[in-house]
Protein backbone atom coordinates (compact mmCIF):
# COMPACT_ATOMS: atom_id res chain seq x y z
CA UNK A 1 0.00 0.00 0.00
CA UNK A 2 1.30 3.49 -0.47
CA UNK A 3 1.22 5.75 2.53
CA UNK A 4 1.52 9.72 1.91
CA UNK A 5 1.91 11.59 4.64
CA UNK A 6 4.09 14.67 6.22
CA UNK A 7 6.86 13.59 8.27
CA UNK A 8 9.02 16.46 10.25
CA UNK A 9 7.60 18.94 7.69
CA UNK A 10 8.25 17.01 4.50
CA UNK A 11 6.26 14.89 2.46
CA UNK A 12 7.04 11.28 2.17
CA UNK A 13 5.64 8.59 0.32
CA UNK A 14 6.33 4.62 1.52
CA UNK A 15 5.01 1.48 -0.01
CA UNK A 16 4.66 -0.89 3.08
CA UNK A 17 2.20 -3.30 3.93
CA UNK A 18 -1.02 -1.23 5.11
CA UNK A 19 -0.46 -2.91 9.21
CA UNK A 20 2.97 -1.94 9.20
CA UNK A 21 3.93 -0.50 12.53
CA UNK A 22 4.49 3.38 11.99
CA UNK A 23 7.22 2.87 14.08
CA UNK A 24 8.94 0.25 11.92
CA UNK A 25 8.09 2.46 9.24
CA UNK A 26 10.30 5.75 10.49
CA UNK A 27 13.01 3.58 11.69
CA UNK A 28 13.37 0.93 8.49
CA UNK A 29 12.19 2.98 5.80
CA UNK A 30 12.57 6.33 6.68
CA UNK A 31 15.82 5.60 8.68
CA UNK A 32 14.66 8.06 11.93
CA UNK A 33 15.98 5.80 14.51
CA UNK A 34 15.36 8.35 17.21
CA UNK A 35 12.01 6.46 18.11
CA UNK A 36 12.82 3.45 20.55
CA UNK A 37 11.03 0.66 20.70
CA UNK A 38 11.14 -0.58 24.51
CA UNK A 39 7.88 -2.79 24.71
CA UNK A 40 6.48 -3.18 21.29
CA UNK A 41 2.80 -2.89 23.38
CA UNK A 42 1.89 1.06 24.10
CA UNK A 43 3.25 0.23 27.83
CA UNK A 44 6.38 2.47 27.82
CA UNK A 45 6.73 5.54 25.74
CA UNK A 46 9.69 4.87 23.96
CA UNK A 47 8.63 5.33 20.36
CA UNK A 48 5.91 7.94 21.06
CA UNK A 49 5.63 10.94 18.22
CA UNK A 50 3.41 13.30 17.43
CA UNK A 51 0.51 12.46 15.27
CA UNK A 52 -1.09 16.13 13.68
CA UNK A 53 -0.21 17.25 17.30
CA UNK A 54 -1.23 14.23 19.72
CA UNK A 55 1.39 12.23 21.43
CA UNK A 56 1.08 8.65 20.40
CA UNK A 57 2.74 5.37 20.86
CA UNK A 58 3.90 4.72 17.29
CA UNK A 59 4.25 0.84 17.76
CA UNK A 60 0.33 0.97 18.02
CA UNK A 61 -0.47 2.48 14.64
CA UNK A 62 -0.77 0.82 11.56
CA UNK A 63 0.84 2.88 8.93
CA UNK A 64 -2.17 3.06 6.69
CA UNK A 65 -4.01 5.28 9.43
CA UNK A 66 -1.42 7.80 9.21
CA UNK A 67 -1.79 8.10 5.57
CA UNK A 68 -2.60 12.09 4.91
CA UNK A 69 -1.90 13.03 8.65
CA UNK A 70 1.51 15.40 9.70
CA UNK A 71 4.09 13.30 11.69
CA UNK A 72 6.67 15.16 13.84
CA UNK A 73 9.31 12.33 15.22
CA UNK A 74 12.53 13.66 18.01
CA UNK A 75 14.13 14.44 14.70
CA UNK A 76 11.71 16.85 13.85
CA UNK A 77 11.55 18.19 16.97
CA UNK A 78 14.72 20.58 17.43
CA UNK A 79 15.21 20.49 13.74
CA UNK A 80 15.71 24.48 13.58
CA UNK A 81 15.83 25.40 16.88
CA UNK A 82 16.29 23.35 19.72
CA UNK A 83 13.29 22.82 21.10
CA UNK A 84 13.18 24.41 25.40
CA UNK A 85 12.46 20.59 26.73
CA UNK A 86 16.13 19.47 24.77
CA UNK A 87 17.70 22.42 26.68
CA UNK A 88 16.03 22.17 29.74
CA UNK A 89 16.66 18.47 30.08
CA UNK A 90 20.57 19.05 29.29
CA UNK A 91 20.60 21.71 31.47
CA UNK A 92 18.53 19.72 34.63
CA UNK A 93 20.53 16.06 33.58
CA UNK A 94 17.21 14.62 32.51
CA UNK A 95 18.83 12.19 30.88
CA UNK A 96 20.67 8.98 31.78
CA UNK A 97 21.15 5.66 29.68
CA UNK A 98 19.30 7.98 26.56
CA UNK A 99 16.70 5.29 24.98
CA UNK A 100 13.53 7.23 26.83
CA UNK A 101 14.87 10.35 26.30
CA UNK A 102 13.47 10.70 22.55
CA UNK A 103 9.27 10.07 23.70
CA UNK A 104 10.10 11.94 26.57
CA UNK A 105 10.44 14.98 25.24
CA UNK A 106 7.90 14.37 22.11
CA UNK A 107 4.99 14.00 25.31
CA UNK A 108 6.81 16.66 26.79
CA UNK A 109 6.32 18.53 24.00
CA UNK A 110 2.72 18.06 23.62
CA UNK A 111 2.27 19.11 27.30
CA UNK A 112 3.86 21.93 26.82
CA UNK A 113 1.69 23.02 23.64
CA UNK A 114 -1.44 22.70 25.63
CA UNK A 115 -0.20 24.02 28.80
CA UNK A 116 3.02 26.01 29.00
CA UNK A 117 3.05 26.33 32.94
CA UNK A 118 2.19 22.83 34.42
CA UNK A 119 2.30 21.82 37.79
CA UNK A 120 4.57 18.77 38.95
CA UNK A 121 1.48 16.95 39.25
CA UNK A 122 0.53 17.93 35.76
CA UNK A 123 3.74 16.92 34.28
CA UNK A 124 3.61 13.63 36.15
CA UNK A 125 0.14 12.59 34.93
CA UNK A 126 1.59 13.84 31.14
CA UNK A 127 4.42 11.53 31.27
CA UNK A 128 3.25 8.72 32.60
CA UNK A 129 3.50 6.75 29.95
CA UNK A 130 7.02 7.34 29.86
CA UNK A 131 9.13 4.91 31.31
CA UNK A 132 12.08 5.99 32.57
CA UNK A 133 14.68 2.80 34.57
CA UNK A 134 17.56 5.35 35.04
CA UNK A 135 16.79 9.04 36.29
CA UNK A 136 14.19 8.19 38.72
CA UNK A 137 12.01 11.13 37.11
CA UNK A 138 13.00 13.68 39.23
CA UNK A 139 15.26 15.43 37.05
CA UNK A 140 13.03 15.07 34.43
CA UNK A 141 10.02 16.40 35.88
CA UNK A 142 12.31 19.42 36.87
CA UNK A 143 13.21 19.76 33.14
CA UNK A 144 9.67 20.45 31.89
CA UNK A 145 8.40 22.21 34.59
CA UNK A 146 11.54 24.46 33.55
CA UNK A 147 10.88 24.32 29.96
CA UNK A 148 8.99 27.39 28.42
CA UNK A 149 7.15 26.30 24.94
CA UNK A 150 8.17 27.83 22.04
CA UNK A 151 5.46 30.59 20.35
CA UNK A 152 3.70 28.41 17.87
CA UNK A 153 5.70 24.91 18.66
CA UNK B 1 6.88 -7.79 11.92
CA UNK B 2 3.46 -6.93 9.70
CA UNK B 3 0.80 -9.22 9.69
CA UNK B 4 -0.32 -11.29 6.47
CA UNK B 5 -3.74 -8.84 6.33
CA UNK B 6 -4.89 -9.01 2.19
CA UNK B 7 -8.05 -7.49 2.68
CA UNK B 8 -8.25 -3.54 4.18
CA UNK B 9 -11.30 -1.83 4.42
CA UNK B 10 -11.20 1.78 5.01
CA UNK B 11 -14.66 3.66 5.07
CA UNK B 12 -14.92 7.41 4.95
CA UNK B 13 -19.08 6.71 6.02
CA UNK B 14 -20.99 5.24 8.40
CA UNK B 15 -22.85 3.49 5.68
CA UNK B 16 -19.98 2.33 4.32
CA UNK B 17 -19.21 0.98 7.15
CA UNK B 18 -22.38 -1.25 7.57
CA UNK B 19 -21.91 -2.26 3.88
CA UNK B 20 -18.73 -4.00 4.29
CA UNK B 21 -19.38 -5.27 7.67
CA UNK B 22 -22.64 -6.71 5.98
CA UNK B 23 -19.87 -7.98 3.16
CA UNK B 24 -17.02 -8.97 5.69
CA UNK B 25 -18.27 -10.62 8.72
CA UNK B 26 -15.19 -12.26 9.70
CA UNK B 27 -13.00 -9.23 9.18
CA UNK B 28 -11.65 -7.72 12.67
CA UNK B 29 -13.24 -4.23 13.35
CA UNK B 30 -10.30 -1.86 14.30
CA UNK B 31 -10.77 2.27 15.43
CA UNK B 32 -7.22 3.52 17.42
CA UNK B 33 -5.46 0.18 17.13
CA UNK B 34 -4.64 0.13 20.99
CA UNK B 35 -5.70 -3.37 21.59
CA UNK B 36 -6.07 -4.84 18.20
CA UNK B 37 -2.48 -4.11 17.24
CA UNK B 38 -1.11 -6.03 20.80
CA UNK B 39 -3.07 -8.76 19.65
CA UNK B 40 -1.44 -8.75 16.27
CA UNK B 41 2.08 -8.36 17.83
CA UNK B 42 1.61 -11.04 20.27
CA UNK B 43 0.03 -13.49 17.99
CA UNK B 44 -2.97 -13.41 19.72
CA UNK B 45 -4.93 -12.60 16.89
CA UNK B 46 -4.29 -13.33 13.06
CA UNK B 47 -6.25 -11.43 10.81
CA UNK B 48 -6.45 -11.56 6.90
CA UNK B 49 -9.52 -8.64 6.55
CA UNK B 50 -9.46 -5.75 8.85
CA UNK B 51 -12.30 -3.47 8.92
CA UNK B 52 -10.80 0.44 10.16
CA UNK B 53 -13.07 2.34 11.41
CA UNK B 54 -10.50 5.31 12.66
CA UNK B 55 -11.26 7.90 9.94
CA UNK B 56 -15.33 6.81 9.81
CA UNK B 57 -16.86 10.25 9.92
CA UNK B 58 -20.55 9.76 11.90
CA UNK B 59 -18.95 7.44 15.04
CA UNK B 60 -16.95 10.82 16.59
CA UNK B 61 -19.75 12.60 17.85
CA UNK B 62 -21.10 13.80 21.44
CA UNK B 63 -24.61 15.62 21.81
CA UNK B 64 -27.32 15.86 23.92
CA UNK B 65 -29.76 13.86 22.17
CA UNK B 66 -34.25 12.81 23.23
CA UNK B 67 -33.49 10.63 26.51
CA UNK B 68 -30.16 11.15 27.10
CA UNK B 69 -26.54 12.45 26.33
CA UNK B 70 -25.17 10.44 23.10
CA UNK B 71 -21.76 9.50 22.85
CA UNK B 72 -20.55 8.15 19.69
CA UNK B 73 -18.13 5.08 19.72
CA UNK B 74 -15.32 6.37 17.54
CA UNK B 75 -14.63 9.04 20.77
CA UNK B 76 -11.50 8.70 22.37
CA UNK B 77 -10.46 8.96 25.71
CA UNK B 78 -8.97 12.32 25.56
CA UNK B 79 -12.06 13.47 23.57
CA UNK B 80 -14.32 12.96 26.25
CA UNK B 81 -11.64 14.72 28.98
CA UNK B 82 -11.56 17.59 26.17
CA UNK B 83 -15.60 17.96 25.50
CA UNK B 84 -16.35 19.41 29.30
CA UNK B 85 -19.87 17.67 28.44
CA UNK B 86 -19.41 14.13 29.76
CA UNK B 87 -20.17 12.46 32.99
CA UNK B 88 -18.02 12.68 35.57
CA UNK B 89 -17.96 9.40 36.04
CA UNK B 90 -16.80 8.88 32.08
CA UNK B 91 -14.66 11.15 32.74
CA UNK B 92 -12.54 9.50 35.89
CA UNK B 93 -12.69 6.45 34.11
CA UNK B 94 -11.33 8.01 30.70
CA UNK B 95 -8.87 9.31 32.77
CA UNK B 96 -7.40 6.30 33.85
CA UNK B 97 -7.17 4.31 30.42
CA UNK B 98 -3.89 3.52 29.85
CA UNK B 99 -1.52 6.87 29.47
CA UNK B 100 -1.97 10.12 27.81
CA UNK B 101 -0.36 8.01 24.24
CA UNK B 102 -3.04 5.45 24.60
CA UNK B 103 -6.40 8.30 25.72
CA UNK B 104 -4.99 9.79 22.68
CA UNK B 105 -6.52 6.70 20.31
CA UNK B 106 -8.23 4.46 22.51
CA UNK B 107 -12.55 4.36 21.53
CA UNK B 108 -15.14 3.89 23.88
CA UNK B 109 -16.37 1.57 21.45
CA UNK B 110 -13.33 -0.10 21.24
CA UNK B 111 -13.37 -0.47 25.15
CA UNK B 112 -16.67 -1.79 25.14
CA UNK B 113 -16.52 -4.13 22.40
CA UNK B 114 -13.20 -5.52 23.34
CA UNK B 115 -15.02 -6.57 26.62
CA UNK B 116 -12.00 -7.16 28.82
CA UNK B 117 -13.62 -8.15 31.93
CA UNK B 118 -10.70 -5.40 33.33
CA UNK B 119 -11.89 -2.42 30.63
CA UNK B 120 -11.85 0.67 33.00
CA UNK B 121 -15.28 2.12 31.29
CA UNK B 122 -17.05 -0.43 31.72
CA UNK B 123 -18.84 -0.21 35.29
CA UNK B 124 -19.60 3.15 34.12
CA UNK B 125 -21.96 1.93 31.29
CA UNK B 126 -23.51 -0.16 34.28
CA UNK B 127 -23.64 2.54 37.01
CA UNK B 128 -25.47 4.65 34.50
CA UNK B 129 -27.94 2.38 33.01
CA UNK B 130 -26.28 3.27 29.20
CA UNK B 131 -28.05 1.45 26.31
CA UNK B 132 -26.08 0.52 23.38
CA UNK B 133 -27.05 1.31 19.85
CA UNK B 134 -25.57 -1.20 16.80
CA UNK B 135 -26.94 -1.24 13.11
CA UNK B 136 -26.68 -3.32 10.41
CA UNK B 137 -27.92 -2.59 6.89
CA UNK B 138 -30.79 -4.49 8.34
CA UNK B 139 -31.74 -1.23 10.77
CA UNK B 140 -30.36 -0.10 14.47
CA UNK B 141 -31.15 -1.84 18.09
CA UNK B 142 -30.45 -1.01 21.45
CA UNK B 143 -28.56 -2.87 24.36
CA UNK B 144 -28.94 -2.09 27.79
CA UNK B 145 -25.32 -2.23 28.94
CA UNK B 146 -26.52 -4.77 31.75
CA UNK B 147 -26.99 -7.27 29.35
CA UNK B 148 -24.56 -6.62 26.64
CA UNK B 149 -21.54 -8.76 28.00
CA UNK B 150 -22.61 -11.91 28.29
CA UNK B 151 -19.85 -14.18 29.37
CA UNK B 152 -15.71 -13.79 29.03
CA UNK B 153 -15.30 -11.38 26.05
CA UNK B 154 -18.45 -12.54 24.64
CA UNK B 155 -20.52 -9.42 23.42
CA UNK B 156 -24.28 -8.86 22.16
CA UNK B 157 -23.09 -8.19 18.88
CA UNK B 158 -24.26 -9.60 15.77
CA UNK B 159 -21.42 -10.60 13.05
CA UNK B 160 -23.23 -8.33 10.61
CA UNK B 161 -23.41 -5.31 13.03
CA UNK B 162 -21.02 -2.58 14.12
CA UNK B 163 -21.53 -0.56 17.45
CA UNK B 164 -22.51 2.97 16.72
CA UNK B 165 -22.20 4.24 20.95
CA UNK B 166 -23.65 4.55 24.27
CA UNK B 167 -26.82 6.47 25.35
CA UNK B 168 -27.09 7.69 28.92
CA UNK B 169 -30.14 8.47 30.18
CA UNK B 170 -30.28 11.59 33.14
CA UNK B 171 -29.65 9.93 36.25
CA UNK B 172 -29.48 11.58 39.81
CA UNK B 173 -27.58 10.69 42.86
CA UNK B 174 -24.05 10.29 44.41
CA UNK B 175 -21.63 8.84 41.83
CA UNK B 176 -17.77 7.37 42.46
CA UNK B 177 -15.22 6.14 40.31
CA UNK B 178 -12.21 4.11 41.53
CA UNK B 179 -9.75 2.44 39.91
CA UNK B 180 -7.11 0.11 41.76
CA UNK B 181 -4.07 -1.02 39.86
CA UNK B 182 -0.43 -1.66 40.31
CA UNK B 183 0.26 2.03 39.89
CA UNK B 184 -1.45 5.20 39.05
CA UNK B 185 -1.07 5.43 35.18
CA UNK B 186 -0.82 3.00 32.86
CA UNK B 187 -1.65 -0.11 34.50
CA UNK B 188 -4.70 -2.49 34.09
CA UNK B 189 -7.00 -2.98 36.87
CA UNK B 190 -6.41 -5.41 39.77
CA UNK B 191 -10.13 -4.34 40.64
CA UNK B 192 -12.67 -1.55 39.19
CA UNK B 193 -15.56 0.22 40.26
CA UNK B 194 -18.20 2.68 39.24
CA UNK B 195 -21.33 3.11 41.61
CA UNK B 196 -24.77 5.62 41.55
CA UNK B 197 -26.69 5.60 44.88
CA UNK B 198 -29.62 7.34 45.05
CA UNK B 199 -31.12 6.99 48.66
CA UNK B 200 -34.46 5.79 48.43
CA UNK B 201 -34.52 5.38 45.19
CA UNK B 202 -31.71 3.28 43.36
CA UNK B 203 -28.80 2.05 43.43
CA UNK B 204 -26.00 0.49 41.32
CA UNK B 205 -22.03 -0.92 42.72
CA UNK B 206 -20.89 -1.74 39.58
CA UNK B 207 -17.39 -3.62 39.10
CA UNK B 208 -14.66 -4.83 36.55
CA UNK B 209 -11.68 -7.31 36.86
CA UNK B 210 -13.90 -9.54 39.77
CA UNK B 211 -15.71 -11.60 37.24
CA UNK B 212 -15.62 -12.57 33.13
CA UNK B 213 -17.76 -10.20 32.46
CA UNK B 214 -18.26 -6.36 34.13
CA UNK B 215 -20.69 -6.94 37.07
CA UNK B 216 -23.48 -5.07 39.36
CA UNK B 217 -24.05 -6.56 42.78
CA UNK B 218 -27.94 -6.65 42.67
CA UNK B 219 -28.46 -7.92 46.46
CA UNK B 220 -26.14 -5.37 47.97
CA UNK B 221 -27.90 -2.75 46.12
CA UNK B 222 -31.08 -3.69 46.71
CA UNK B 223 -30.05 -3.75 50.73
CA UNK B 224 -28.41 -0.37 50.50
CA UNK B 225 -31.78 1.24 49.08
CA UNK B 226 -33.50 -0.34 51.75
CA UNK B 227 -31.73 1.09 54.15
CA UNK B 228 -29.23 -1.72 55.39
CA UNK B 229 -25.81 -1.08 57.31
CA UNK B 230 -22.63 -0.58 55.56
CA UNK B 231 -21.36 -3.53 56.60
CA UNK B 232 -24.25 -5.59 55.36
CA UNK B 233 -23.52 -4.06 52.05
CA UNK B 234 -20.17 -4.67 52.28
CA UNK B 235 -20.33 -8.10 53.38
CA UNK B 236 -22.79 -8.77 50.40
CA UNK B 237 -20.51 -7.06 47.61
CA UNK B 238 -17.86 -9.95 48.45
CA UNK B 239 -20.47 -12.22 48.77
CA UNK B 240 -21.80 -11.41 45.34
CA UNK B 241 -18.46 -10.97 42.90
CA UNK B 242 -16.70 -13.64 41.62
CA UNK B 243 -12.88 -12.91 41.30
CA UNK B 244 -10.19 -15.18 40.73
CA UNK B 245 -6.54 -15.70 41.18
CA UNK B 246 -4.64 -14.29 37.58
CA UNK B 247 -1.38 -12.61 37.19
CA UNK B 248 -2.67 -9.12 38.19
CA UNK B 249 -3.70 -10.15 41.41
CA UNK B 250 -5.91 -12.70 43.62
CA UNK B 251 -9.15 -13.53 44.57
CA UNK B 252 -8.38 -12.69 48.16
CA UNK B 253 -7.02 -9.53 47.59
CA UNK B 254 -9.80 -8.45 45.03
CA UNK B 255 -12.60 -8.99 47.50
CA UNK B 256 -11.17 -6.94 50.18
CA UNK B 257 -10.29 -4.33 48.02
CA UNK B 258 -13.94 -4.52 46.36
CA UNK B 259 -15.43 -4.36 49.43
CA UNK B 260 -13.07 -1.44 51.21
CA UNK B 261 -14.12 0.38 48.29
CA UNK B 262 -17.72 0.30 48.71
CA UNK B 263 -17.23 0.79 52.62
CA UNK B 264 -15.20 4.72 52.24
CA UNK B 265 -17.46 5.63 50.08
CA UNK B 266 -20.79 4.86 51.82
CA UNK B 267 -19.12 6.00 54.56
CA UNK B 268 -18.24 9.37 53.04
CA UNK B 269 -21.60 10.39 52.37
Amino acid sequence: MNVRFRCNGRAVEVDVPPMSRLLDVLREELRLTGSKEGCGEGECGACTVRIDGEAVMSCLVPVCQVDGASIVTIEGLGASVVHPVQTAMLQHGGAQCGICTPGLCMSAAALLERNPHPSREEARVALAGNLCRCTGYQKVVDAVCASLAPEGS
Amino acid sequence: MSAPVTALFRPRTLNDALKMRAEQPGATVMAGGTDVMVYIESGTLKPTAILDLWGCSGLRWQQSITGGQFHGAGLTCTDVLRSGQSHPLLEAAAATVGAVQIQNRATLGGNICNASPAGDTLPVWLALKAEFEVASVRGRRRIPAASFWQGYKKIDLRPDELFLGILIPPLFGHTHFRKVGTRLAQSISKVVFAGRYNPGVDACLAFGAVGPTPMRCLKAETALVAGAAVDDVVQLVREEIAPIDDIRSTAVYRRQVAGNIVRRWLTSL
